[in-house]
């Protein structure tokens, strides 16, 4: 890997890190997109891309938690219930062909940008304000 | 109930796009759970955490993850979020989230026509 390549997905790292703070997301929808730039294929950048989520929510989290907004039992519930759905999710993604999961995965970027561009528009529904 | 469907939903999105989920459980949260802008959006947080760990553990076990290059992306990145509030306050918000959203489209393009 040449040294323009790591600092490039480094850059985009640390955008993926200001966009999951403005918002309140992990930053995997530009996690995804580097790690295919990186050479990797559809599913392993989106199985990469959830470890890779994770230090960026510890860091958001730990900013909630020092505004006082973290709420620990209904983050739990969600959390929770969110693992059933993880392993359907896991089941349909290893079985559908890598070109469609990255064109599936096209749209939801095209949908994000589009949902941003509004917000922006109408000065923001919900980035969240420190 | 509605936060375990909220969940639910969130947790199959997340796995099948690599993503944390909170593209759809902060609007979920709010619209179908009814809690305010700012708790929506750290609950995300919370849950997304859990979502993440889970999802990555049953790639894992498939062998799809590659710890390395999740590494070079997320350290940063957790450096990123940290800047992101700190910056958020001196920019004006609606350019930045203008400059995502132009990021992103180029991405999509680029996503669809590769």
């Amino acid at each position: 890997m040449s040294a323009e390549t790591i600092a490039a997905a480094v850059a985009l790292g640390v955008a993926a890190g200001v966009l999951a703070g403005m918002f309140g997301v992990g930053g995997g929808i530009l996690f995804v997109p580097t790690l295919l730039g990186l050479g990797l294929g559809q599913l392993d950048a989106e199985a990469t891309s959830l470890l890779a989520i994770l230090p960026t929510v510890a860091a958001g989290t730990w900013r909630q938690h020092r505004y006082g907004n973290l709420r620990p039992r209904l983050a739990l519930v969600v959390g929770v219930s969110s693992v059933v759905g993880v392993q359907v999710g896991v089941l349909i993604a290893t079985s559908l062909p890598e070109h469609v999961l990255r064109r599936l995965f096209g749209v939801l970027v095209l949908a994000v940008a589009a949902q941003l561009a509004w917000r922006s528009r109408s000065r923001g529904t919900y980035p969240s304000r420190p | 109930m509605r936060l375990v469907g909220i969940g639910l939903v969130a947790g199959l999105f997340s796995a099948l796009f690599g993503v944390g989920g909170g593209i759809v459980a902060v609007p979920l949260l709010i619209v179908a759970a009814g809690l305010g802008e700012r708790t929506a959006t750290s609950v995300s947080l919370g849950a997304i955490g859990i979502t993440a760990l889970a999802g990555a553990i049953a790639y894992a076990v498939e062998g799809h993850v590659h710890v390395g290059y999740a590494a070079l992306v997320g350290l940063p990145a957790a450096a990123g979020a940290v800047a992101g509030t700190a910056l958020q306050q001196r920019l004006s918000g609606s350019s930045i989230v203008l400059g995502f959203a132009i990021l992103l489209a180029c991405v999509g393009v680029w996503l669809l026509a590769g």
